[in-house]
């Protein structure tokens, strides 16, 4: 089952043509990775399919139509580039997760949806049942059990996107959108962040669309690949992707030519 | 003699609606603080006070005017700012100024500064009767029971207003809710600490707590209890030393947040001494 369609969406921007007529879908259980240079309209497209940015061409979420998934979208997980928040805010680890936490109306008037449409919604985390209880089986699978108690101004930039993660798992998405997760995290956070990445999407079948420029972590991970840059230039399996040495080395450029840019 | 001074109609009044309303200031204030909207309690007073000149003025109950011109300055400020990306603080810095502004035109067209306005400004929270401490105490019980129903969402926006927008919670609708109870809590602490301290009592509680490390509730906690005591020790220590109420409350919350600074101070040179002998 197709769980997201794009078709046809341009994004007008600032003026400017941000995303121009792309076409691509997500299947069941599918990990897609999309790369593309800064600027390519990776955020800007995220934000159309959430509900949050206005666009031309048809995006469908479980086959329906955008006037219809609208109880859908708090059942989609978004982790953003970059939260900004107060350094000093008061939350624990545990409070900022449970804030991820939607009412019972809104799961019920989504699953009730889901049901229509014949997907069979995984409900790992709602099977636990209590709130404290999804809360910590979201903080477990992020591996941040350890950290439940601290206050969240003093955890460190790999440890806060797992938070964000958790946060965004706590709620069973039926889907899961990470904006660029790893931005300006170490190497060893990375490869921890990947592993939860990898475990949720097996373990617990969550689809994942999620936007890098790590090709080495897409080529590990992800099963199927988008490339954009403003237009789609490849969507498809991730062996065809990694075999077309042309793209490769047009993907490789654009990101050396961003490299040059954000150092030089 | 503390048990004395408690057998007197006027204290016990005053405690009462001073304790409701050192509640709401904290809990209102949480959120304010945490937005960085610390001095919109100031803004909001302001406009009261060009409300309460309105009231004074036309020769309606002041209270009433001040509620009304407050709400429409707040839900005014909000369309503003959503509409012409006018930031934050220049958002305040025009209410207040309007506020003032039409305060002092409508004092200088009734015939200058009166003793009514005087309890506005600086509070009289002696000297309220036994009705208004009933509304004081229903206003509040309201308050609190609409800031626990909508902590969830509250705290979430506060947090991250676009996360808490995906996740279903309409913003806008609970932005002009939270102005609104912002104003109402406002005009109602009024009587305590007056026009001019007011933004005291909902910034300073709260930024002492914050200063302890903890996470949200306990932090509310800390705040409710150090806004609770600071208002009670002030109205029981102003009646001994005959000092005017709102400025001994305001004066207790600021020493409470300096002892805070230097406690913090003291500990962290306490243990990077520590450090340096284990080395």
């Amino acid at each position: 089952m197709n769980v997201l369609e794009v078709s046809d969406v341009s994004i007008k921007y600032n003026g400017h043509l941000a995303v121009d007529r792309i076409n691509f879908d997500v299947k069941e259980g599918d990990l897609l990775g999309i790369v593309g240079p800064n600027g390519a309209g990776k955020t800007t497209l995220f934000k159309a399919i959430i509900g949050m940015q206005n666009h031309s061409g048809k995006i469908k979420l479980f086959g329906y139509d955008e006037e219809d998934y609208q109880p859908l979208l708090p059942l989609i997980g978004y982790v953003s580039q970059k939260v900004v928040f107060e350094p000093n805010f008061p939350a624990t680890v545990s409070e900022v997760v449970s804030m991820g936490l939607i009412p019972e109306k809104k799961i019920r008037k989504g699953s009730a949806l889901l049901k229509k449409c014949g997907y069979s919604w995984n409900l790992l985390y709602h099977k636990v049942g209590k709130d404290s209880d999804k809360v910590l089986e979201s903080l477990k699978t992020a591996g941040l059990e350890s950290l439940k108690d601290r206050r969240i101004g003093d955890l460190s930039g790999g440890e806060l996107q797992r938070v964000f993660i958790a946060k965004a798992l706590v709620k069973d998405p039926v889907l899961l959108i990470l904006d660029e997760p790893v931005t300006g995290v170490d190497v060893d956070a990375q490869n921890k962040f990947y592993n939860v990445l990898k475990k949720i999407n097996t373990e617990n079948k969550i689809t994942i669309v999620w936007s890098s420029h790590d090709l080495e972590a897409i080529s590990k991970l992800a099963n199927r690949v988008a490339c954009m840059n403003r237009k789609l230039f490849f969507h498809g399996e991730k062996e065809e992707f990694f075999s077309n040495k042309e793209l490769l080395k047009t993907y490789a450029e654009s990101a050396m030519q961003m490299h040059m840019h954000d150092h030089g | 003699m503390t048990l004395e001074i408690l057998g007197y109609s006027f204290i016990q009044k005053g405690l009462v609606a001073g304790v409701a309303i050192a509640i709401i200031c904290s809990l209102m204030g949480m959120f304010l603080v945490l937005r960085r909207y610390s001095l919109f309690g100031d803004a909001l007073s302001h406009m009261a006070f060009g409300g309460i000149s309105l009231g004074l003025f036309t020769g309606i109950y002041p209270l009433w005017t001040a509620f009304i011109v407050s709400v429409l300055g707040a839900l005014g400020i909000t369309r503003l700012r959503k509409s012409t990306k006018i930031s934050g603080d220049a958002a305040i810095a025009v209410l207040l100024v309007s506020g003032l502004g039409i305060g002092v035109l409508l004092i200088s067209a009734t015939g200058g500064f009166k003793v009514d306005l005087f309890s506005f400004l600086f509070g009289s929270i002696l000297l309220i009767s036994f009705e208004d401490t009933l509304l004081i105490l229903g206003i509040s019980s309201g308050i609190v029971a609409t800031l626990v129903a909508l902590r969830k969402q509250l705290l979430h926006m506060t947090f991250d207003e676009e996360q808490a927008k995906v996740s279903g919670i309409n913003t806008d609708k609970l932005n002009y809710i939270f102005v609104v109870l912002a104003s109402i809590t406002v005009i109602t602490s009024m009587r305590l600490v007056g026009i001019l301290l007011i933004s005291a009592l909902i910034v300073l509680p709260n930024i002492t707590a914050i200063m302890f490390g903890k996470g949200f509730k306990k932090t509310v906690m800390l705040s409710i209890s150090m806004s609770v005591i600071s208002v009670v020790s002030g109205i029981i220590l102003s009646y001994y030393l005959d000092l005017a109420p709102s400025g001994m409350i305001v004066m207790i919350s600021v020493a409470m947040l300096v002892g805070t600074l230097v406690f913090k101070y003291v500990n962290v040179i306490g243990k990077s001494q520590d450090i340096q002998k284990t080395i």
